[in-house]
């Protein structure tokens, strides 16, 4: 087997441009984790169903794992790196998590986040309901996703600049 | 004092001690994806290596010709149990007491089984290399169903085994035997079901399942030849544990093994074990002189490292007419798939199966238990759960609601008439145990009124009506579930892993300026070790939890710790910091009565430091006394601020709760929904409760997934049909009920702190609480009892049975 002629990507992650030699076959979650070596996005499962390596990729919630580096030539993503404020302070969502405890063990936590940003940018203000759908490709093994709920809530309410109100049980 | 005093309120707060809802330490690192997980390391040249894994469940390997793989670019070997025995690790032993192939030799027992190990530049080569391994197999009969396994003709698995009449626990009665465990008094418990005015029998199963955390599991060996050292990082739920393990197998000394579990992205028992992945990353690190990563993916980690449950209890309860519990009998048939590589205390075949009473008094009891070889992936790991007391709970709780089912009670009434009582405690159980301490009429009652029991059994039977009236084709249950568990292994006099007493331990050292920090034998995969550990050192000294750094992981610094698994954490290493925290305050007290020139009894503890008892200004913080015990320590005394403690508990811990699920199912298409589920737990003292409510809601969700779908399944060929995502249920947010928890607090009288462990009580009481409620939903259509799991798809068959459609 002759080896794999290698291709030239570039995109932009997290607002700096970079580039790399990739395989046709590298996988877009191995290009960020290994080139760029940001270790943030995780991959649990290789089948886009557990949601672990979410990134969003020109504005749209993607699985890392079944997206070619090749794929995203020129694309903008952006990584649970890239979630904190330009200050270096925790954003809303990444506060929200921790203020509700809507993590534990932390591998689905990037996923996780990314897809939130996503579904608040896409609907400020979801309903519990939403919240539950929108989320649900991604898994959490760990919290039951009650407390992921509460969090996105929480980081909605900032985001929109209001008081955070716990639904009644 | 003046305005800017703090009052003792303030004192208190400042300290984020026990009993507060203190946000997490690790959650800064978390939510900005810098934490550290196995596969984030990476290493100069480091390789990856990969498995070729067997398509068959039973065959003979011919040949394994690595030839054409060895001409891949990137591959620089491919590893086989050939290579393994030139250095005797083709076989491994389990922590049960059995042996292990780590690389099929001669032969493959079940799907997926590792055949040989592919060693490359990096993990796409790896895969290269995998495809072009040929392996001939001669495929042999199989066998899956465990009821078969003991036939006269059942195909011989264990060939290696030919001729051993005698396993690690005892006589072996067939050629597919591991074990037979009883415990009880069989004659009496024979003679209470002669007398008893009521029995009942069922076979209960309790199907596979596999904890799948969301990380798999992985590591990566790095073997310096020069120094003659091994490095580990892994996913390794009990690192000392490991490290023993090799030093035994690979004759390496122990101290020149570096055991690190960096962080652990979920364990729930899967990774407890050893794997043949760490051994073959080892010896290919070792042969390469290259650092190498091995990375399950999903499948391997459901088809091959371990799984969980698979008990098959045949249940008998005996009765007076009037309810009163007489006799316990229960006979369970394991299935251990191709080896027994449970990871129960090592005396323990069974692990604490015998808690099988429950919470009720029962007189007598008998148990036997039958361990069995199949076709299928070795294991029985205690998945959220302290050694197979979950198929316990299980078993008990649905056999008390067939009981009641008979005796026409209600199975809350049933349960409260059989209760032990408070002034029982502490308890001798039939079986063997003794019960700490509990209260379980007050937490059954609370779980009653808060829920209008009494007003849910209304409308239940008011929707029974309508639904024999034809109006309507949806019918409801009621799951009620009331467990003990037991937790805490464990003490030095029963448990032991491999001779290893089960203690744990924490190393305190106190720094000149007050902060500290505590490494605990235990390790956190999730569950916030980092933030709780600190907050029992805080109330126990005085010093800030924000103060004190919790390490755990790191077998070079962390002193022996037998690890994090079968809620163990709290019960063991949360003794043993409260203990070497006592300790550090002993010497603090020393040194501020000579600081204060008084004696040591005349100072008494206030929040955060010593004062002179009846001279409330004349004080000592013990942030001063830690600059104090570096440059001013009474005359003899070393300097210095440090203890150790290790902490062989008395007894277990029993933790109890009273849960409740409440269910509507359609007839016609088996749909379920989860109304409303209600969890009380009594785990103690609270060291934080919001941690503890997130270990319930994680807990109740994987019930949840395993009462209602989540099983691993094999074809008759041993195929493994639910081997990935795609078919092995795991509830996403969508399906996932909404949780209510609740509490009452008994205090364990032997901890240190009063605390029993949490963690894997909601999968416990959970899984119960959801198959009684589909139970009791058909109950009424003249039905006994359903196996979990309980998909849409079997309800509806349930439904067909009964006759609902015709």
């Amino acid at each position: 087997m002759a080896k794999t002629q290698k291709t030239h990507v570039t995109m932009k992650v997290n607002g700096e441009e970079v580039e790399g030699l990739v395989e046709p076959r590298t996988l877009l979650v191995h290009f960020i984790r290994e080139n760029l070596q940001m270790t943030g996005t995780h991959i649990g499962c290789e089948t886009t169903h557990c949601g672990a390596c979410t990134v969003d990729l020109d504005g749209m919630s993607v699985k890392s794992c079944t997206v070619f580096a090749v794929q995203a030539e020129g694309a903008e993503i952006m990584t649970i790196e890239g979630m904190a404020n330009a200050d270096g302070s925790l954003s809303a969502l990444q506060e929200g998590f921790r203020m509700m405890h809507g993590l534990q063990c932390g591998f689905c936590t990037p996923g996780m986040i990314l897809r939130a940003q996503r579904l608040l940018k896409e609907n400020p203000s979801p309903t519990e309901a939403e919240i539950r759908m929108g989320i649900s490709g991604n898994f959490c093994r760990c919290t039951g996703y009650q407390n992921i709920v509460r969090a996105i809530q929480y980081a909605a309410a900032k985001i929109n600049g209001v008081e955070f109100q716990e639904a009644a049980e | 004092m003046n305005d800017m005093t703090p009052t003792r309120e303030q004192r208190e707060a400042k300290l984020e001690g026990m009993g507060c809802k203190r946000k997490r330490v690790e959650d800064i690192r978390f939510t900005q994806g810098k934490g550290n997980y196995v596969d984030d390391v990476k290493l100069p040249g480091m390789l990856h290596g990969d498995f070729v894994r067997s398509p068959h469940a039973h065959a003979r390997v011919k040949s394994i010709n690595s030839e054409e793989a060895l001409k891949v670019p990137g591959v620089l070997a491919v590893i086989t149990a050939e290579t393994l025995k030139t250095v005797n690790l083709a076989w491994m032993p389990t922590l049960a007491g059995d042996v292990q192939m780590v690389l099929a030799d001669g032969k493959v027992l079940f799907q997926n089984q590792e055949v040989a190990f592919v060693v490359a530049t990096d993990r796409y080569a790896a895969d290269d290399g995998i495809n072009k391994v040929v392996v001939e197999y001669e495929a042999l009969p199989v066998l899956v169903d465990p009821f078969k396994a003991m036939d006269a003709d059942a195909p011989v698995l264990r060939e290696d085994l030919a001729g051993k009449t005698t396993g690690a626990h005892g006589p072996r009665k067939h050629h597919n035997h591991v074990f037979e465990w009883t415990v009880g008094d069989k004659d009496l418990t024979d003679a209470a079901f002669k007398k008893a005015d009521v029995t009942i029998k069922e076979m209960i199963s309790y199907h596979r399942t596999h904890p799948s955390p969301l990380e798999t599991c992985q590591c990566v060996c790095s073997f310096d030849k020069i120094k003659g050292e091994l490095t580990i990082w892994g996913t390794f739920q009990a690192p000392h544990v490991i490290r023993t393990v090799v030093a035994l197998i690979a004759k390496i000394p122990e101290h020149k093994i570096h055991v690190i579990a960096p962080d652990i992205g979920g364990g729930f028992g899967n990774k407890v074990g050893a794997y043949p992945g760490y051994i073959c990353a080892a010896v290919a690190s070792i042969v390469t002189g290259k650092p190498v990563k091995w990375v399950e993916d999903r499948i391997e980690n459901l088809t091959a490292t371990s799984f969980a449950r698979d008990y098959h209890m045949t249940t008998e309860i005996a009765a007076t007419k009037e309810g009163k519990v007489t006799g316990l009998r229960v006979h369970v048939l394991a299935d251990h798939g191709a080896f027994d590589a449970c990871a129960d205390p090592s005396k323990w075949p069974a692990g604490f199966f015998n808690i099988v009473t429950g919470s009720y008094d029962f007189p007598t009891a008998h148990l036997a238990v039958d361990g069995i070889y199949t076709n299928k992936a070795p294991g029985g790991v205690a998945y959220r759960c302290s050694f197979r007391v979950t198929e316990a709970a299980y078993c008990i709780e649905r056999g008390m609601d067939i009981l009641a089912q008979k005796l026409g009670m209600d199975p809350a009434e049933l349960r409260l008439k059989n209760f032990i009582k408070p002034e029982q405690f502490p308890y001798h159980s039939a079986l063997g145990w003794e019960y700490d301490s509990g209260d379980y009429h007050t937490a059954m009652r609370k779980m009653m009124e808060s829920v209008d029991y009494a007003g849910l059994r209304k409308e239940q039977a008011e929707k029974r009506a309508a639904f024999k009236r034809g109006e309507t084709r949806e019918i409801m249950g009621l799951g009620v579930s009331f467990f003990t568990e037991i937790v805490g292994a464990g003490p030095s006099k029963n448990c032991d892993i491999l001779g290893i007493a089960m203690f744990d331990s924490c190393e305190i050292r106190m720094h000149p300026t007050g902060a500290g920090i505590a490494r605990v034998g235990s390790k956190s995969q999730g569950q916030g070790h980092e933030t709780t550990w600190a907050q029992i050192i805080a109330t126990e000294i005085g010093i800030p939890s924000d103060d004190i750094m919790i390490e755990e992981g790191n077998t070079d610094t962390a002193p022996y710790g037998l690890g994090t698994y079968g809620s163990r954490s709290t019960p063991v290493a949360g003794a043993a910091i409260a203990m070497a925290a006592r300790k550090i305050k002993a010497k603090a007290q020393m040194i501020a009565a000579y600081k204060l020139e008084v004696h040591e009894g005349d100072l008494e503890w206030d929040i955060d430091g010593f004062r002179v008892k009846g001279l409330p200004e004349k004080t000592m913080s013990m942030k001063d006394i830690c600059w104090a015990a570096y440059n001013s320590v009474p005359p003899g005394m070393e300097p210095g601020l440090e203890a150790v403690s290790y902490y062989d508990p008395p007894n277990m811990t029993y933790p109890f709760g009273a849960y409740i699920c409440v269910m509507n199912i359609d007839v016609d298409t088996g749909v379920y929904k989860v109304r409303r589920f209600y969890a009380l737990d009594d785990c103690g003292t609270r060291i934080n409760p919001m941690i503890i409510e997130g270990q319930v809601h994680g807990g109740l969700t994987e019930a949840f997934a395993i009462a209602m779908g989540q099983e691993i399944r094999y074809d008759d060929e041993g195929n493994v049909v639910t081997g990935s995502f795609m078919d092995f249920f795991m509830p996403t947010a969508v399906e996932t009920p909404h949780w209510e928890t609740d509490f009452t607090v008994t205090p364990s009288p032997h901890h240190p702190i009063g605390a029993k462990g949490v963690g894997e009580s909601p999968n416990v009481g959970g899984v119960p609480a959801f198959s009684n409620a589909v139970n009791d939903a058909f109950s009424f259509l003249g039905s006994t009892h359903i196996q979990m799991p309980h998909d849409y798809w079997r309800n509806w068959k349930a439904a067909k049975n009964l006759g609902v459609f015709a």
